[in-house]
């Protein structure tokens, strides 16, 4: 990933300071060296054995033959499109109305609204896609009170609408998160010009603020796209496998690591994802609208009329309820003694808690090591390469940033047989290979992560001025105790950020973890939550775990958002 | 198109427990550039925003063309409103932007095209109709706004700090292009501005504003020559305040808690002294160089004023420290209580 002959190529040294340029350089080296060994040479080895022939060895193009004539593949390969467009479609659907609303009028509630929208992402979408088979399901709460009143049912859950709508749910705050944020930053000039010629309503909308918005729009989209169609575990539980990653999974698992076809379609996923991103940065090019308040004066949101305010409140509870379905579900079952065939469950209990207490504590405990770990490394990692990138003229620097970022266009699925295929043939003295000890979990989870803990790290970093830190070296600090005395404290916060980024949604990860674990003991809660999904019986205790899941994390993130809150009053 | 009158009746406008503008009462002519003139802060843009329909006043009503208009949005009001950020849309072309109030109002495709074309001449931007905002320097940007918004012939024309985005040098060129072109279109036209030379060179009448409240309208030598305050009094021009009270030797008929205000150039300097209505001592306290004019600070037994004495080639100038005597002639002097 990174050139190490531009890094050899020794440093213009910033200001005469030899000695530190040379630290520089070996810190950039690790970091090069990390990503190599945990990014570029798994994913490289996948990518070789898919263009491997499988008895010969050698160069071969026939198993992308077989892929392209095999009719499964081929409908697999349509089905993750369609479940990825289509939950796009959808996942705009709830943010739009969510974003537009509380970006723009006075509305009460907005930052319930904000923050309760981006509560689906701590739950893994395939813990909320049992909950949402019971809501919404053939039999489900939903469908049984339509064909008792109205006497018709809606297959929301049906085959690919089911991935579809599970997806949608979960994954639509990306959605609302960036396009919040594209429509908080134009100026409200842009809109009142509009206006003031004559524009109004939707007209307004289409022509002024949703082109305005559209690059964040397409940030979000393209993520949603992106993490739709790499997701293994949703289809897996929803009973859908002629999809392409449950396919990349089912074919390692069930006829080995040898076989050529998880890896072409591994190929194959990554091309996808690439593709997706390069055209949304494509379409995103040169449209940096980002337009800052200058007149005074415009800040004031818009007030609603009662009728449009009636209005609005619906449309935000409808679609609160819909995406909070998949939690208020499994808080259901995480009480209930027996729930089919009924609108709610027959009776309640405690005793899926307590079983999960006693059987299942480890999952817990490994989850809050592996996630701790994963967010360390992350910030570390991220605040390195964010200060090279951002404040050292170390040539070749900015490919540990892209390094760095290509995990991103990365499935899970493929890192996990990545770095089965690297790590299963080295060993340890015992013989134990080396894929099956938990820290190569860890190094995964952090790999996954690190996009977004460097994103909050340089965002971090940009907004710290230059000149306080050559205030503090015109004092006398060194570069190396300037970095510690006032980069790195006025960085905190947005380290914490990246922290929680890569914590949180660490915490549930699953489609690179269940290619590495290798034993109950060393697996995480998503993992558990997995096995006892996959059963009728493990349903209850797997929605308690799933519930003490959503507050772990919940808790984690509240806590040091308020860390953050606290260091940033004066 | 006839020009339309605009009348501001008894408004107030509250912004929580902020009382930005008090009880303003105004009434613009047809065809008039009018300014609002003012402090940053004092309510200028609030009380633009009322006529364009962004801000709802609390009391009082605003006649556009006789009409009370209080009750129409934004989007109804066809008042053109020129940004002080310009608020170019920079996903669309010149052309585009020009273009889009023309769409709204579902003109036919032809005119679109024609009147665009003869609104990016007026402002001399045809050239780089296709250009995006971003591509266009500062003084293009604001004739860019300018077309978009008279192209769509709006009944009145508001305009707030159009210079303010603008370098020095180009500001006196546009906005002697800007006072041409209304002139031209013959639009009621009201020109924002925190600076008081601007309103001065180019309006027709002035509200000076100051903490939400109208102190003054006028043109801009009423202003000038019979300010009715002390605010009005300094904030057009330089304007030297002695308090009655302190005044050694009152000269006749000075109104009981008044106080003497006049002109730095109005006053004369000498270092003997002189014949004058009204007679000063003081010591030079400061000198400043301001190129046709030096402008001398006086420190006396009744406070300081500013003296501005025309500048000759080869005159010699007082000193620093030197005592001098400052003349008043009464023509230059006004009594002003507020
Ligand atoms: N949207 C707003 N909300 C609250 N106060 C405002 C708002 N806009 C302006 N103000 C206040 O109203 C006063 C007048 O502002 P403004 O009309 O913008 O002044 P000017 O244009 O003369 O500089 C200021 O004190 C300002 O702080
Ligand atoms: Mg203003």
């Amino acid at each position: 990933m990174t050139s190490a002959s531009a890094v050899a190529d020794l440093p213009p040294v910033v200001q005469g300071k030899r000695r530190f340029g040379w630290g520089q350089a070996a810190l950039a080296l690790a970091i090069a060296a990390f990503l190599v060994l945990f990014l570029a040479w798994p994913v490289g080895t996948v990518i070789v054995a898919a263009f491997t022939h499988k008895g010969a060895g050698g160069f071969t193009l026939v198993n992308f033959y077989d892929f392209f004539a095999t009719d499964l593949f081929i409908r697999s390969t349509w089905n993750s499109l369609y479940v990825a467009g289509m939950s796009v479609v959808l996942a705009s659907v709830f943010a739009l109305p969510l974003a537009y609303i509380t970006t723009r009028f006075e509305f009460r509630g907005t930052v319930l609204i904000q923050t309760l929208g981006v509560v689906p992402l701590i739950m893994p979408p395939f813990v909320g896609a049992v909950a949402m088979q019971l809501l919404f399901g053939r039999n489900g709460t939903v469908n049984m009170l339509l064909d008792q009143h109205l006497g018709f049912k809606i297959p929301f859950m049906e085959g690919l609408n089911g991935v579809i709508f599970v997806q949608a749910v979960h994954y639509f705050p990306f959605i609302l998160i960036n396009l919040s944020a594209a429509l908080r930053n134009i100026d409200r000039a842009m809109e009142e010009a509009a206006q003031n010629l004559g524009s109004s309503g939707f007209r307004l909308f289409r022509r002024i603020v949703f082109p305005l918005a559209m690059p964040g729009y397409l940030a979000g989209a393209s993520l949603v796209f992106v993490k739709v169609f790499d997701d293994l575990a949703t289809p897996l539980l929803l009973n859908v496998k002629d999809m392409l990653a449950p396919q990349a999974y089912l074919r390692i698992t069930s006829i080995g690591i040898a076989d050529p076809m998880g890896y072409v379609i591994s190929v194959v996923l990554i091309v996808a994802s690439v593709v997706a991103m390069w055209l949304s940065a494509l379409a995103m090019r040169g449209k940096d609208y980002a337009t800052v308040q200058r007149g005074g004066g415009g800040l004031a949101r818009r007030h609603m009329h009662p009728w449009q305010a009636v209005a609005a409140y619906a449309i935000v509870i409808l679609i609160l309820l819909l995406v909070l379905a998949p939690h208020i579900g499994l808080l259901l079952l995480s009480f209930a003694t027996i729930w089919s065939f009924s609108p709610l469950p027959d009776g309640y209990t405690l005793a899926h808690y307590g079983r999960v207490f006693s059987d299942s504590a480890v999952y817990i405990t490994n989850t809050a090591l592996y996630a701790t770990l994963a967010g360390v490394i992350d910030i570390i990692l991220g605040t390195a390469i964010a200060y090279l990138v951002l404040r050292t003229k170390l040539a070749g620097r900015q490919w540990l940033d892209w390094g760095a970022s290509a995990a991103l266009a990365v499935p899970g699925v493929v890192l996990g047989i990545g770095y089965l295929r690297c790590f299963y043939g080295v060993t340890l003295p015992d013989g134990t290979p080396l894929a099956a000890l938990w820290i190569v979990i860890v190094i995964a989870l952090a790999v996954r992560r690190l996009p977004y803990a460097l994103r909050a790290c340089v965002a971090a970093l940009q907004q710290v001025s230059v000149s306080l830190e050559e205030a503090a070296e015109n004092l006398g600090a060194t570069k190396a105790r300037t970095v510690r005395r006032v980069v790195v404290p006025l960085m905190t916060g947005g380290m914490l950020a990246g922290f929680i980024a890569s914590f949180a949604t660490a915490a549930v990860e699953l489609s690179a973890t269940i290619m590495l674990v290798q034993s109950n003991a060393d697996a995480p809660l998503a993992y558990g939550l997995y096995v006892f999904m996959q059963s009728a019986a493990g349903r209850g205790p797997g929605a308690a775990l799933g519930v003490i899941a959503v507050l772990l994390v919940a808790l984690c993130t509240l806590a040091s958002h308020l860390v953050i809150e606290r260091r940033q009053k004066p | 198109m006839t020009a339309v009158a605009i009348n501001i009746e008894q408004v107030n406008l509250f912004y929580g427990t902020n009382h930005v503008l008090k009880d303003v009462n105004l009434d613009i002519s047809p065809g008039e550039l009018f300014a609002f003139l003012g402090p940053s802060g004092c309510g200028k843009t609030t009380l633009l925003r009322l006529i364009a329909g962004f801000n709802t006043a609390d009391t009082g009503r605003v006649l556009i063309d006789g009409k009370d208009v209080s009750a129409l949005p934004p989007w109804r009001r066809d008042v053109g409103l020129v940004f002080q950020s310009y608020a170019l849309w920079p996903h669309m072309s010149v052309r585009r932007n020009v273009a889009f109030g023309l769409e709204e109002r579902r003109v036919p495709r032809a005119e679109i095209e024609r009147r665009v074309n003869a609104a990016l001449e007026l402002v001399e931007l045809s050239q780089l109709a296709d250009r995006r905002p971003s591509q266009l320097s500062g003084g293009q940007q604001q004739r860019v706004a300018l077309a978009r918004t008279i192209v769509v012939e709006p009944k009145v024309l508001l305009l707030d700090e159009p210079l303010s985005n603008l370098d020095a040098k180009l500001r006196g060129q546009v906005r002697r292009e800007l006072r041409d072109l209304q002139q031209r279109l013959g639009l009621t036209t009201i020109f924002v501005t925190h600076d008081q030379e601007e309103a001065n060179s180019i309006c027709d009448r002035i509200a000076v504003m100051n903490a939400g409240v109208v102190q003054q309208v006028g043109t801009p030598m009423e202003l000038y020559e019979r300010p009715a305050n002390l605010f009005v009094a300094g904030f057009l021009g330089s304007a030297n305040v002695i308090d009655g009270a302190k005044w050694v030797d009152p000269p006749a008929g000075t109104p009981a808690g008044a106080k003497l205000v006049f002109r730095p150039q109005a006053a004369t300097l000498s270092a003997a002294s002189q014949q004058a209505w009204l007679k000063f001592e003081g010591a030079v306290a400061h000198r400043e160089f301001l190129g046709s004019t030096v402008r001398y600070g006086v420190r006396g037994p009744a406070g300081d004023v500013s003296v501005d004495v025309a500048f000759h080639q080869g005159q010699a100038l007082f000193d620093v420290g030197q005592s001098v005597t400052v003349g008043v002639p009464q023509a230059a002097a006004m009594w002003l209580s507020t």
